[in-house]
């Protein structure tokens, strides 16, 4: 298996998805030519065409439309969205359109389009550009919600989303692009509401998502110098929930902590802390713990930055509190 | 239009400050001693310094993520500005905003913007606010042409002109948007048009050239006080840096533009050395020109030193600002 990118892995996914199938074309601001913003279509162009590969005007809400329209009438676009702070420009179409057309029209057509985008902090983009928002979309009925943490995740997760046949909104971090792993050659696709246990463990779960997975996972490995064993459990998609996964994880452990990068109120960990506490409370011997950013907009400074976004030390804290309780 | 040599000598000293800043700044994010990503005026000198001459205090004026040479045409203080890239505490705003999202009320800088477009809607409000407010006060908008693509520049120019409102609307057309020619996503190909749909008068004017731009300015700018509505002006531009600083270490060079494109228009069309001419046709001595330039020089280096002796934030203040004070 060969050692590929996070970025690459997305990338290969859509060549992958492109060539077997005429009905995959991709919308965004500079992907053709340039390869997007962040590099991720480098190269699709030059193998599909300018028709396949479509540089957009800057009309966040326009792109995400011509996607829905493309799709109910039976394509399967990928937009990009350069920064997710942007995919606020495009949520009456992605919101109030493509959740609510099949529903609305008593089940006529679908929408089986896929919003690619990306952000997050750690590199001082400043505050509107560094935005976590993935709970956002989460509340809506009709949207599916993906966000891997690992390449060989994107790719196998991405291939599910583009043959999926709702909407998917499909979250990368930036700061994950350069990241590696093995991924198969052969695409081998991840069904979409399965979470991953990256590691097993007896004492505490943490559930994490996107860039927290490898926090939650050094700080396992820390932890077990102090004799804590912690299970890391990746959801993986959002929306649907492998809600299974998340209760066994629990009822084994009988703690949990969640972490994400997002705004730790109203983000995606206090669904999981209410899913928790409704299903397995009994098996709970300590308070959930959530582990998010402050209550703040993401600020420029690097130390404000810093201080306003997790880190492992407040994982770990979190896990400590969880574990000291008998 | 033959500009006084006064007048001459003040728009030159504004453009040149904006050049020596940015220079300054562009050397300070290639050895990384600025965090973040900014995007440089150079080469667009003469837009901002003749929009901005104009204008009094209480006039107001809203930006773009290519900000910095609108802020100090707008006077704000070289030494906070240049503290707020590097996100000291006693940068502009903190140390919070950084490159692409600083303010100065105090000035009527209505600030910087990390949305495309996002400055625009807000500027007719503060427009109509002047207005209401009995004053016979200006809001001036800056925007790049990527902007023109926006659904709310559309929106926005409407209510404007179904207003009335003093609101002077300037699209610098620098040729790109990021990477990709303007023309490519733009229909029609001709802003300026745009105007006449809005019943606006349809202005176009060499953005290189201070002089022009400085008749364009102050007349759309009395046509506001004068309370005859909005202008929508389309000035064509060029940037002779890449879209961010550090785009060379990126993506190469000669990939969307050429170098000798770039070298043409530097050597014919940079509107420094061009408003420096301006002021020696006009009788400035060299000498007096010179002088203005060491000055300048002294500034900007006392405002990097200024910068980096400066603390950092204090922690807390990353949580203090969200809400108002009820
Ligand atoms: C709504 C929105 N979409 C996309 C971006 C990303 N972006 C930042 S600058 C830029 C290009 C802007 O081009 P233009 O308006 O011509 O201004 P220029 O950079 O040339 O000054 C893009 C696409 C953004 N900041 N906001
Ligand atoms: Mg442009």
């Amino acid at each position: 298996m060969p050692e590929t990118t996070y970025r690459e892995a997305v990338r290969d996914c859509l060549a992958a998805a492109m060539r077997q199938d005429p009905d995959v074309f991709l919308m965004g601001e500079d992907i053709a030519e340039m390869g997007g913003s962040m590099g991720v279509t480098h190269g699709l162009l030059e193998e599909f065409g300018k028709e396949r590969v479509r540089n957009t005007p800057i009309s966040e809400a326009a792109i995400a439309g011509a996607g829905v329209g493309a799709a109910i009438q039976g394509m399967r676009p990928v937009v990009e969205i350069m920064y997710q702070d942007f995919i606020t420009l495009s949520m009456e179409q992605i919101v109030l359109q493509a959740a609510k057309h099949r529903y609305m029209s008593g089940g006529q057509v679908s929408v089986p389009l896929t919003v690619r985008t990306q952000g997050g902090a750690g590199w001082s983009p400043g505050a509107q550009h560094a935005e976590q928002l993935e709970a956002w979309l989460c509340h809506v009925p009709g949207l599916k919600v993906v966000y891997p943490s690992t390449p060989e995740d994107a790719s196998g997760l991405l291939w599910s989303s583009i043959y999926d046949d709702n909407t998917v909104v499909f979250f990368e971090h930036r700061t994950l692009y350069p990241i590696k792993a093995n991924v198969p050659e052969a695409l081998s696709p991840i069904e979409l509401g399965k979470a991953r246990v990256h590691r097993e463990g007896s004492d505490v779960t943490i559930v994490a998502i996107g860039r927290l997975v490898h926090v939650a996972l050094q700080v396992a490995e820390q932890a077990t110098e102090e004799g804590i064993s912690v299970e890391v459990l990746d959801p993986r998609t959002l929306l649907p929930l492998d809600e299974d996964a998340i209760i066994n994880s629990v009822m084994k452990t009988n703690r949990c902590v969640v972490t994400h990068e997002a705004v730790t109120r109203m983000g995606f960990g206090a669904e999981i802390a209410a899913l928790v506490q409704e299903k397995a409370f009994d098996y709970l011997d300590a308070p959930i713990e959530r582990v998010g950013s402050k209550f703040t907009p993401i600020p420029f400074a690097p130390v404000m930055e810093q201080y306003v976004i997790p880190h492992e030390e407040d994982v770990m804290a979190a896990v400590k509190r969880t574990v000291a309780r008998i | 239009m033959s500009l006084p040599a006064d007048v001459l000598i003040e728009l030159y000293r504004v453009m040149f400050t904006i050049r020596r800043f940015e220079e300054t700044v562009s050397g300070l994010f290639g050895e990384g001693r600025v965090p973040g990503f900014t995007h440089s005026y150079i080469g667009m000198e003469a837009v901002a310094t003749a929009f901005c001459w104009p204008l009094r205090e209480t006039d107001m004026m809203s930006s773009t993520h290519r900000g910095h040479g609108h802020a100090i045409a707008k006077g704000l203080d070289v030494s906070k500005l240049t503290a707020e890239l590097y996100g000291r505490s006693t940068g502009v705003c903190g140390g919070k905003g950084g490159s692409m999202h600083f303010a100065d009320f105090s000035r009527g800088f209505l600030g910087g913007n990390g949305i495309v477009a996002g400055g625009l809607p807000t500027a007719v409000g503060a427009a109509l606010g002047r207005k209401l407010d009995g004053t016979d006060d200006v809001v001036v908008a800056f925007m790049g042409e990527g902007a023109v693509n926006h659904g709310v520049f559309h929106e926005s120019l409407n209510l404007a002109a179904v207003w009335e409102v003093p609101l002077i609307a300037v699209v610098e057309n620098n040729q790109y948007t990021q990477y990709s020619p303007y023309e490519a996503l733009t229909a029609g190909g001709n802003i300026s048009e745009r105007a006449r749909s809005y019943g606006l008068p349809e202005v176009k004017v060499d953005g290189q050239d201070i002089a022009a731009v400085y008749e364009v300015a102050q007349r759309a700018i009395q046509r506001a006080r004068d309370g005859d509505g909005p202008s929508l002006i389309d000035v064509e531009t060029y940037r002779f840096h890449g879209h961010h600083e550090g785009e060379e270490q990126i993506l190469g060079v000669d990939v969307y533009r050429s170098l000798d494109e770039i070298a043409e228009q530097r050597e014919q069309r940079d509107p420094v050395p061009l408003a420096r001419q301006l002021a020696v046709d006009a009788g400035v001595t060299d000498g007096t020109l010179a002088a203005i330039e060491s000055e300048v020089d002294s500034e900007v280096e006392h405002a990097v030193t200024f910068a980096e002796a400066s603390p950092e934030p204090e922690l807390s203040a990353a949580l203090a600002d969200v809400y108002a004070d009820a």
